[in-house]
């Protein structure tokens, strides 16, 4: 363990290296959970503007629970600062404005509503006229979804409602995009294509991605940096290309 | 024949009551998840707030107007003060007995303010008849459908056509998502409530102005026809509610008339219909089967 830490740290190299855009969000010493049940044990993370930074861990280290601390799902304790705002007591719906889309664990879809319905709510934090361009701008990126445009968001299959998720909170034009488990229940080759697509976003629209995700491989090949949470706590942070080679976090942390 | 078609528009103009109850428990249905029992004492409480604003001395449409908009209000109080802090707790069955309670109390609160006294509203509608090839049609039935059918549209209108309406239906469909999208859900609610108290304070004293008196008890068997409407309906839909009302109103009217082994038991009849119709279609006759793929 004591190991462990001693060969990570911050600094990394190679040009997904990180860090070099302004801190757009900042968790300092983050506490909260569940009623009388804490999860989170003072959290410490930064996620630099453009850059997509990883969140890693065993089930229950509090992965979920860091992310629903920064959408305003649950109390939160510490300091926790957007675009140098503090975030801390706000509403869901105040932080939604804000521009943080949050996309949950099992996608969130409104199953009996249309998927173009589903786009259009993905707008609801905004304010401007350009919700009609940036539907048909989606419905080119995702050309399945506009074929599916009047169907119920429900009866797609579980790689199609995750394009759709990915959509919809594209749809409030966000500033961070967090996403709970993209990969949960796809096959490897629609996971794949969902890390490309994230790519793609990231490179050529400079969205700024926190995700929190079981398969760390597909995760940290888009990543600048990754975090490794145990026990409501950071236990190791790095660039994403060094946390991916290092065998030490693998075998304690990551299991592969 | 004639006897026939007499009862079957008797059937309508009480379907119409039946099923415009049952579009306010659908709504709050449809953005809750749960049953209203409280839904035909809230009406109650409307109608002799109606009664009361004519006493005063207001015509008997713009009495109406009032009390829907007082009902709206209560409505959306009773969500914001007596419902939600139930609903936070773990078991969906608390805000129902939450409901039960406010059938009692309601109920109670109307007859201590208004007394025990009968009323009348004044008729809203003629109270003569049109001829229609023979048939005497009564001006109040056709009246009565058109405030349903209006109410039905603006009601659509509102659900499909507007944002607020798409986001009413989001929070039904996924209440987490929908504030993670920035929707207030509790205004939703809120709306939701009030709409549907103001959709059961019109219904009610509608149905108080056709008939020569009301008293404390009088929308007590419609909430059980409103929830055999829904049911039949699906409880999901509108246009179910709606359809699900004129069936039970129509098959009612006609049990009272030709079968007299039923004398007395009318209830039956509607609901034999409902239960043969759920075993042949658990979703009701309108609802959506609930499809989802994971």
């Amino acid at each position: 363990m004591s190991q462990v830490d001693a060969m990570t740290g911050p600094g990394g190299d190679g040009q997904r290296a990180g860090g070099q855009g302004a801190p757009l969000l900042e968790l300092r010493g983050v506490e909260g959970g569940y009623g009388p049940v804490q999860v989170l044990h003072g959290i410490d993370l930064t996620v630099h503007e453009g850059n997509v930074v990883v969140i890693l861990g065993a089930n229950g280290a509090g992965k979920t629970t860091t992310l629903r601390a920064i959408s305003g799902m649950i109390k939160v304790r510490g300091e926790l600062t957007f675009a140098g705002q503090s975030l801390v007591g706000k509403s869901p719906q105040a932080i939604a404005r804000l521009g943080i889309a949050h996309v949950p664990q099992g996608r969130g879809t409104f199953t009996e509503l249309t998927v173009e319905e589903n786009l259009r709510l993905g707008a609801t934090a905004r304010r401007d006229n350009g919700v009609e361009a940036d539907l048909e701008r989606w419905y080119e990126a995702f050309p399945r979804l506009k074929d599916r445009r009047k169907q119920a968001a429900g009866s797609m299959s579980g790689g199609e409602q995750q394009m759709l998720a990915l959509a919809r909170a594209m749809m409030s034009r966000p500033r961070l995009l967090l996403l709970d488990e993209p990969s949960l229940g796809l096959a490897p080759l629609v996971t794949r294509e969902l890390f490309d697509r994230l790519g793609e976003l990231n490179r050529e629209e400079g969205l700024t991605v926190l995700v929190v995700e079981q398969n760390a491989n597909l995760a940290l090949a888009i990543g600048h940096w990754g975090y490794v949470l145990e026990a409501g706590r950071i236990a190791v942070q790095n660039s994403a290309a060094l946390l991916q080679d290092d065998e030490a976090v693998r075998q304690a942390y990551l299991g592969f | 024949m004639d006897l026939f078609i007499a009862q079957f528009l008797n059937g309508v103009s009480s379907g119409v009551v039946f099923g415009s109850v049952a579009l306010a428990l659908v709504l709050i249905y449809r953005s809750t998840g749960i049953l209203n029992f409280a839904q035909g004492e809230m009406a109650l409480f409307a109608t002799y707030m109606t009664w009361q604003f004519t006493d005063w001395g207001i015509g008997v449409v713009g009495a109406i107007a009032l009390s829907m908009a007082f009902a709206f209000v209560a409505g959306a109080v009773i969500e914001r003060v007596l419902i939600r802090p139930v609903e936070g707790a773990h078991n969906p069955l608390n805000v129902v007995i939450v409901t039960l309670g406010m059938f009692l109390a309601i109920n109670a609160l109307a007859l201590i303010i208004f007394g025990t006294t009968e009323r009348k509203v004044p008729y809203v509608f003629p109270t003569d008849s049109w001829d229609v090839l023979g048939t005497n049609v009564a001006k109040e039935t056709v009246g009565m459908a058109a405030v349903l059918a209006a109410e039905c549209v603006f009601l659509w209108a509102l659900l499909q056509k507007t944002k607020i309406g798409l986001r009413l239906r989001a929070v039904a469909s996924n209440p987490e998502s929908s504030r993670l999208v920035g929707i207030n859900t509790g205004a939703m609610l809120m709306l939701g409530w009030g709409l549907a108290a103001a959709i059961g304070a019109l219904a009610g004293s509608l149905f108080a102005a056709g008939e020569t008196a009301f008293a404390g008890s009088s929308m007590q068997i419609i909430l059980v026809y409103a929830f055999a409407a829904a049911a039949l309906g699906g409880f999901d839909s509108l246009v179910g509610a709606v359809v699900g009302g004129l069936v039970v109103g129509v098959a009612n009217a006609l049990t009272i008339q030709y079968v007299d082994l039923l004398d007395g038991i009318e209830l039956a009849m509607p609901l034999g219909l409902i239960l043969a119709v759920l075993l042949v279609r658990p979703t009701g006759l309108f609802g959506k089967r609930h499809v989802e793929r994971v």
